[in-house]
C-alpha cells in the first residue's frame, strides 16, 4: 500500500510535549456509516429527526446505566495531570486530544442539560447546547481516542476517557451517526462470523495450507483443526491471524504449542473472531451479541476450555467482560480460568519444562516488547497483578537470547498505544494513526540506537497491523513488528508424530466426533 | 438579636441543608447507578482488602496524581493536607469541652492555614503558566481557587492581623448546633470569612468539588480485579439474559 502524503513528525531522542495548537485535527473524521452498516446493529440508518432531544435522552439513559460516566462527568477538577499523556495529543498538538479536552466536549453538554449551574450559568461553568457544531466535534474527536486508558492511570480520580468516548459513540450511533469502519465490521461478524468476512471454506483452505507449510518446514505434521467437535480447547483468535503478516506466524506458533502440549484443540467458523468491536462503539448489546457467538461455539463443539489468541482489546473483552457477557462458564473444565490467554498457556508449558526450545533460532533478531494498551491497563494474565507484563516477557525471553525493554516511561502500565486501537485502524484516519504512533516510534527508535534492537514483538492484531503500516513512515521496515508466538514458533523443537512419514490422508474426519472421550 | 446574626444564622442553616441534601443525593445517585462491566485500571488489586489499600493510597497520598505530575501533586497535596489541619483546628468551635486531640492540633492548624494558601497559589499559578492547563481552565476554576484563597487569607488575617472575639464566635456556632441563636460579632473580616465558607458549602454538591465523593465511586479505582473468578452482572444487564 502506498504511503499517504502527509507530514510525519521527526523522531527526537526525547519526547517533546507540545504547546497546544487549537483545531489542527478538526478535519480528521472517519467515513460515516451508511444505513446498510447501521441497521444490522439496531441503529437508525441516518441522522434522525429531532436528533438533539434523542441524543440527550440517550445521554440520560447512559448516565443512569454507567456509574463510570456519571462519576467522570462530575469529578474532573481540571488539574491537568492527563494533559500530556495522550499519544494523539503529543502527536497532533490539538488540545481537544488532551484527555480532559476530549472529555470536556461531552462534559459541557452534560453540564448544560443535567446540572443546575449549567442550566443557570452556562458561561460560568463552560456549559453548551448540543448544536450541530458540537456534534461535528464529537464525531471528529471521539474518533481520535483509541480508548487506551493511559490517561486513567494518571488521573487522581481514575477518570477513563475510554468510557467517555464509548458513551459518545453509543449516543451518536443511536441518532444515526455511526462510524463506517466499526459498524460495517460488526455487521460482518453477524453475517459471516469474523471481522474480515472470511467464510468457512476460506478458513479451512488457509489452515490446510498452514499444515502443509509447517510440514514442509519441519517434517512434522502439526494440525490446525476447525469445527472439530469434542476437542478439548476452543481457540478464539482474531481473524487477522488467518491472513495478515506477521499475525499468521503467530497462529502457526499456537498450533505448534498445542501440538507439543498434546491437547486436542479446534478453531470455530462460528466464532472465528476474537475481536469485539462492540466494545469500541460502547454498545453493551452489540458487544454481548458478538460474545454470545463464543458461548454458542463452545457448546456446539463440546469443548472444555477456551483459549484466546494474540489480540489486545479482544483480551480485554475476554478477560474482563466475557464472564459477564456470555457466562456463566460452568459447563467448562473448572480447573482452568475461562478464558485463558495463549501466553498463559504457553508460559505454563514453559514452566513445566514441556517445551523443547532452541533460542538460537531467533538469534537473527534483537527484540523489544510493546505492551498493548488493553492487555496492559484493562486485563491481567496469571494469578498476580502485573502478570500481563511479566508473562509475555517471560515467554519472549524463554525463546530469544536478545531482549531489551524500551524506556520505562513507555512500557507496562505506562505503555503508549500503537496509534491504531479503539476502532481507528482504518485508512481514512491515516494522518491520525501516523501522528499517534510518535511516542511509541520514539521509544522504539531510541532502543534501536542504544541497544541495537531490530524487532518489536506484540500480542495484538491491531498493533501488528498498525505498526506494519506506520513503521515505514518513520523510516523503519514493516517486517520489524513480529508476533510473540512467531518467536515461539521459530524456537520450538517439534516432537515427531507417528503419522509424519505417511502421506497426507483426509480420512480422519470421521474420528473427530469421538475425540471428546479421549481426555 | 441583631439582623446580622439572623442573616448569618439562616445562611449557615441553609448552607448546611444544601450541602447535606446535595451530597446525599449525589452519593445516592452514584451508589444507585450500576457499573455493568469490570473496568479497574490494571494492574489492580485482586482482593477487597487490596482495593481498600489502593483507595487509601489515592486519598492520602494522591498516588495517581504523583505518577502524573509532580508539581500539581506537590501543590495539591500541600493544599489538601493544610485544609485537613485547618478543618481539624476549627472543630473547637463546635464542641465544649474541646476534645484533647483537637486541643493538641491547634498550633498545627495555623501552619495548615499557611500551607493551604501556599498550595492554592501554586495551583493557581499553573493555570496561568502552563500552556495546556491554561487551555482547560474555565471561569469557574478560577472562582473556586479565589474562593478558597479568600477563605484562607481571611482566616489567617484574623489570626495574625485583626483579632476577633473567638469566644463569641464559638458561642454563635454552639448556639446554631443547639438551635439557641447567639449573637455573632460584627467583624468585617469574620463576616467575609464566614460568607465565603457558606458559599463553599453551597457550591460543593454542584461543582467539581464532587471529586471528593467521586473518587470512592470510580470503577477504575474501586473494583476488584477478579472477573474470571466471579460473574459480575448489573441489574439492567441481567434483564438481557432472558
Amino acid at each position: 500500500m502506498a504511503k499517504a502524503n502527509l507530514e510525519v513528525p521527526e523522531l527526537q531522542p526525547y519526547l517533546e510535549i507540545p504547546e497546544v495548537v487549537p483545531g489542527v485535527m478538526a478535519h480528521s473524521r472517519p467515513f460515516v456509516a451508511k444505513p446498510d452498516h447501521q441497521e444490522p446493529l439496531g441503529f437508525p440508518g441516518e441522522l434522525v429527526d429531532d436528533w438533539q432531544n434523542k441524543a440527550i435522552a440517550k445521554f440520560g439513559d447512559l448516565l443512569g446505566r454507567y456509574r463510570s460516566l456519571q462519576v467522570y462527568m462530575d469529578a474532573c477538577v481540571k488539574c491537568g495531570s492527563c494533559t500530556d499523556k495522550c499519544h494523539y495529543y503529543i502527536g497532533t498538538k490539538d488540545p481537544k486530544n488532551m484527555p480532559v479536552g476530549r472529555q470536556d466536549l461531552m462534559r459541557k453538554v452534560y453540564r448544560r442539560y443535567f446540572t443546575l449551574p449549567g442550566k443557570w450559568f452556562p458561561k460560568l461553568v463552560g456549559a453548551e447546547d448540543l448544536t450541530k457544531e458540537v456534534l461535528d466535534d464529537w464525531y471528529s474527536y471521539f474518533h481520535q481516542c483509541s480508548q487506551c486508558r493511559r490517561c486513567s492511570v494518571f488521573c487522581p480520580y481514575g477518570i477513563d476517557t475510554a468510557e467517555i468516548s464509548m458513551a459518545a459513540r453509543e449516543i451518536m450511533d443511536h441518532i444515526g451517526v455511526g462510524q463506517k469502519y466499526c459498524n460495517e465490521i460488526i455487521g460482518k461478524v453477524y453475517k459471516i462470523g469474523n471481522n474480515l468476512g472470511l467464510p468457512g471454506p476460506a478458513l479451512r483452505d488457509t489452515l490446510e495450507g498452514l499444515e502443509e507449510d509447517v510440514y514442509d518446514d519441519t517434517g512434522v505434521k502439526v494440525r490446525y483443526p476447525i469445527d472439530k467437535v469434542g476437542a478439548e480447547i476452543l481457540l478464539v483468535t482474531p481473524s487477522a491471524d488467518f491472513f495478515a503478516e506477521p499475525h499468521v506466524d503467530g497462529l502457526v506458533g499456537y498450533g505448534k504449542v498445542f501440538h507439543e502440549a498434546g491437547v486436542s484443540w479446534t478453531l470455530s467458523t462460528h466464532a472465528s473472531e476474537a475481536a469485539n468491536f462492540g466494545m469500541f462503539i460502547g454498545s453493551y448489546e452489540n458487544m454481548r451479541r458478538v460474545s454470545q457467538r463464543i458461548r454458542e461455539a463452545a457448546i456446539q463443539l463440546k469443548v472444555k476450555r477456551i483459549v484466546f489468541g494474540e489480540c489486545g482489546h479482544a483480551w480485554r473483552v475476554a478477560y474482563s467482560f466475557l464472564n459477564t457477557l456470555a457466562g456463566p462458564w460452568d459447563f467448562l473444565d473448572p480447573r482452568y480460568p475461562v478464558p485463558q490467554h495463549i501466553c498463559e498457556f504457553t508460559h505454563d508449558l514453559i514452566q513445566q519444562g514441556k517445551l523443547n526450545l532452541d533460542k538460537s533460532q531467533n538469534d537473527d533478531m534483537v527484540l523489544t516488547y510493546h505492551d498493548s494498551c488493553n492487555v496492559a491497563r484493562a486485563s491481567r494474565m496469571g494469578p498476580t497483578p502485573g502478570g500481563q507484563f511479566d508473562i509475555p516477557r517471560a515467554v519472549i525471553q524463554a525463546v530469544c537470547n536478545h531482549f531489551h525493554d524500551m524506556d520505562e516511561e513507555t512500557i507496562r502500565e505506562r505503555t503508549f498505544c500503537c496509534g491504531g486501537g479503539g476502532g481507528l485502524l482504518t485508512d481514512d484516519l491515516m494522518e491520525l494513526r501516523v501522528k499517534g504512533a510518535l511516542p511509541r516510534m520514539t521509544a522504539l527508535n531510541n532502543v534501536m540506537q542504544e541497544k541495537g534492537v531490530t524487532h518489536m514483538a506484540a500480542i495484538c492484531a491491531i498493533c501488528k497491523s498498525q505498526f506494519t503500516k506506520v513503521l515505514p513512515y518513520y523510516g523503519m521496515e514493516m517486517e520489524q513488528i513480529v508476533s510473540v508466538h512467531q518467536l515461539v514458533s521459530n524456537a520450538i523443537v517439534l516432537t515427531p508424530g507417528e503419522d509424519d512419514d505417511l502421506d497426507d490422508e483426509d480420512e480422519e474426519e470421521d474420528d473427530d466426533e469421538s475425540a471428546d472421550d479421549e481426555d | 438579636m441583631s439582623f446580622l446574626t439572623v442573616v448569618y444564622a439562616s445562611l449557615f442553616y441553609l448552607a448546611v441543608l444544601i450541602l447535606l441534601v446535595g451530597l446525599v443525593n449525589k452519593i445516592a445517585q452514584y451508589a444507585r447507578t450500576p457499573a455493568p462491566l469490570k473496568i479497574p485500571t490494571t494492574p489492580a488489586p485482586v482482593t477487597k482488602g487490596g482495593v481498600v489499600f489502593r483507595l487509601v493510597r489515592e486519598v492520602v497520598l494522591f498516588e495517581s496524581l504523583f505518577k502524573g505530575n509532580k508539581w500539581t501533586w506537590l501543590f495539591g497535596w500541600i493544599f489538601h493536607f493544610g485544609l485537613l489541619l485547618v478543618t481539624l483546628r476549627h472543630l473547637r468551635y463546635f464542641m465544649d469541652p474541646v476534645w484533647l486531640p483537637i486541643e493538641l492540633i491547634q498550633p498545627f492548624g495555623i501552619y495548615g492555614g499557611m500551607a493551604m494558601v501556599v498550595g492554592l497559589v501554586g495551583l493557581w499559578g499553573r493555570r496561568f503558566l502552563v500552556n495546556r492547563v491554561r487551555y482547560i481552565t474555565g471561569p469557574s476554576d478560577h472562582l473556586i481557587l479565589a474562593l478558597l484563597i479568600g477563605i484562607g487569607l481571611t482566616g489567617l488575617g484574623m489570626t495574625f492581623v485583626v483579632h476577633v472575639d473567638v469566644v463569641s464566635v464559638k458561642q454563635f456556632f454552639l448556639g446554631l448546633l443547639s438551635f439557641h441563636i447567639q449573637p455573632l460579632p460584627a467583624d468585617p473580616l469574620l463576616l467575609l470569612h464566614l460568607l465565603l465558607v457558606a458559599i463553599l458549602m453551597i457550591v460543593f454538591p454542584y461543582s467539581k468539588l464532587l471529586h471528593a465523593p467521586g473518587l470512592f465511586f470510580s470503577p477504575t479505582r474501586n473494583q476488584v480485579d477478579n472477573p474470571r473468578e466471579e460473574r459480575h452482572l448489573a441489574p439492567w444487564a441481567r434483564r438481557l439474559e432472558q
